[in-house]
């Protein structure tokens, strides 16, 4: 009896494996499907996509050619740049602003942060078009413009995230602190955003994956080639490169490793963010 | 404790400043755009149109219906799918064998790559891969997808389930995570079956969950725009375009600035509707549970 339930425990877990495996190839067909053209000539591609490449059809030369015409060192680092300054400022103006709204009980305090929740609900097409126009009225179609956007519409989900993670801090140390004779911004960073931590690390990546991805915006305002950041330079390579899949699929995993590599860094992180991002 | 004003308008106002410059502001401009013939020109001239542009929507253009049909259609398929598969995941990788973990990160992965990314890697699917499997089986129905207004919406649904099942697998797993192992103990010493403790006990401890990933999963559909750009442009003949790239090339394609900012707010309304009824209901669940 002990024994049959162990058997039927173990061909159980053995059943699991199997459906996850089977799954899982499902799940990376679409990545292996693209590793491996990338290895072959366009005559590979077009005689046979799904094999692996041969003698006659084995070429390392799409990575360099996709890695020029991407232009690819260039439209990385101003993605980087971009994601990482509006991020730091992001969590930095919302942090603040928070702060200040859990502490002060007021009404005009209450009204402020009902104004950023509610504009969550807002969706980025009906702010688009006026934008636009207004940001090439007053000359910021460039990648400090960009930033600043970034800050404009990421501030509304970080201050509500944070509001929700402030308002569990008990305010007696802040207010030890201030009978010390401790300044507003010296008890804001020496001993708020201590606390912070992992709220901070949460949205840090949420606010990351939303803005290396983003397309639409930047697509909007960038408007000098030099500026470009990787996906608008994607898309532009699709245009210019459509039916080439030789260099589309190199240019394509090109894309896709700097996110596995995040990925793999923050995957704690990630996972955690997306938990506290979908409750809130 | 004495708070002082300044200390308060000091620290909101970075964050006050830019939201009212980027947001607020953009946003009433746009309620006035949307009663006018604007072309989107800078500083060429625009007509009061009155609610012209409203007017419109429902009469002279019918791409929005259209495309109001297709998302709202594309949206319920998505969500059902989306969520099944999920919970399914979820159900999955928590039970405990060689490998979860693993597939945890597999599952989720496509997730984190941008919209666009994917909509040109299941382009490369459909356009090549599947040509090449019809030519090699000779089954038709693999054959000119993308090109066809069914295979298209399929298209965007496979591309969809396979983006976001991964996300909803993961907060299903933070809520299965929270049921308590005696719980679970208990039924089945009692002799429940697998199928009952998944009823009577795993599903409506999940509740909370469901409502969370519903909504999830609706308000991402609704909004799909760099999937629907990438990997079917709206095409063939407008037929798979969604809400979003409707929007997008009432602007830039046509240049009607005024009635592609109506048509941004009837699609706010759709949106924040969508919303409020989420809020709604996942307090009440607060007050229940």
């Amino acid at each position: 009896m002990e024994e049959k339930k162990q058997h039927s425990k173990r061909g159980r877990k053995v059943a699991y494996a199997v459906v996850g495996i089977v799954l899982g190839c499902i799940f990376l067909f679409p990545i292996y499907i693209l590793v491996l053209n990338s290895f072959k000539n366009t005559k590979g591609i077009f005689t046979d996509v799904i094999g692996f490449p041969n003698a006659a059809t084995f070429t390392t030369e799409n990575y360099p050619n996709a890695f020029k015409a991407l232009e690819y060192v260039r439209s990385f680092m101003n993605s980087l740049i971009i994601t990482v300054i509006a991020t730091a400022l992001i969590l930095l103006i919302s942090a603040m602003a928070a702060w200040v709204l859990v502490r002060y009980k007021t009404k005009t305090s209450k009204v402020i942060f009902l104004l950023f929740a509610a504009s969550m609900l807002i969706p980025f097409q009906c702010v688009m078009l006026p934008l636009v126009g207004f940001a090439s009225r007053i000359g910021i179609m460039n990648p400090t413009g960009l930033v600043f956007m970034y800050m404009g519409f990421g501030t509304s989900m970080a201050i509500v995230m944070f509001h929700g993670f402030i308002k569990n801090i008990p305010a007696e140390l802040e207010e030890a602190a201030t009978i010390d004779g401790c300044g507003s911004f010296r008890l804001f960073f020496l001993i708020v955003v201590p606390l912070m931590k992992t709220i901070l690390v949460t949205v840090a990546v949420l606010n990351v994956m939303w803005i290396w991805n983003d397309y639409l915006l930047p697509s909007l305002i960038i408007n000098k080639p030099g500026w470009q950041t990787l996906p608008l330079k994607t898309y532009l390579f699709f245009g210019q490169f459509a039916k080439r899949w030789d260099l589309a699929s190199s240019g394509l995993i090109m894309c896709i490793i700097p996110i596995i590599i995040f990925y793999l860094f923050c995957q704690k992180y990630i996972v955690k963010g997306i938990t506290d991002g979908a409750i809130k | 404790m004495k708070k002082s004003k300044a200390r308060f308008w000091i620290f909101l106002t970075p964050a006050l400043f830019s939201f009212t410059l980027i947001v607020l502001i953009p946003m009433l401009i746009g309620f006035f755009y949307a009663f006018t013939d604007w072309n989107g020109i800078v500083g060429s001239d625009m007509e009061f149109v009155g609610f012209q542009n409203f007017v419109d929507i429902f009469t002279r253009d019918d791409s929005f219906l259209h495309a109001l049909g297709f998302t709202a259609l594309f949206s319920v398929c998505a969500v059902v799918l989306v969520n099944l598969v999920g919970f399914f995941l979820a159900m999955l990788v928590t039970q405990k064998f060689r490998g979860a973990t693993l597939l945890r990160g597999v599952f989720f992965m496509p997730n984190l790559i941008g919209g666009l990314l994917l909509g040109f890697t299941w382009q490369f699917i459909f356009v090549s891969i599947f040509e090449a499997v019809s030519k090699a089986t000779g089954l038709k129905i693999f054959s000119g997808w993308l090109a066809d207004p069914q295979t298209g919406f399929i298209g965007l649904l496979i591309l969809t389930v396979w983006q976001l099942s991964g996300y909803m697998m993961i907060v299903y797993i933070a809520q299965i995570q929270q049921i308590p192992e005696s719980v679970k103990e208990a039924a089945s010493i009692d002799g429940a079956s697998g199928w009952q403790m998944l009823k009577s006990i795993i599903l409506p401890l999940m509740m909370p969950a469901f409502t969370i990933g519903l909504f999830l999963s609706i308000s991402n559909s609704f909004k799909m725009f760099d999937q629907n750009l990438a990997l079917t442009q709206g095409g063939p003949y407008k037929s798979t375009e969604m809400l979003a790239l409707n929007i997008y090339n009432s602007a830039f394609g046509a240049n009607e600035f005024g009635f592609a900012q109506a048509k941004a707010i009837v699609f706010m309304i759709i949106v924040a509707a969508i919303g409020v009824t989420q809020l709604v209901i996942t307090k009440r669940r607060e007050v229940e549970m």
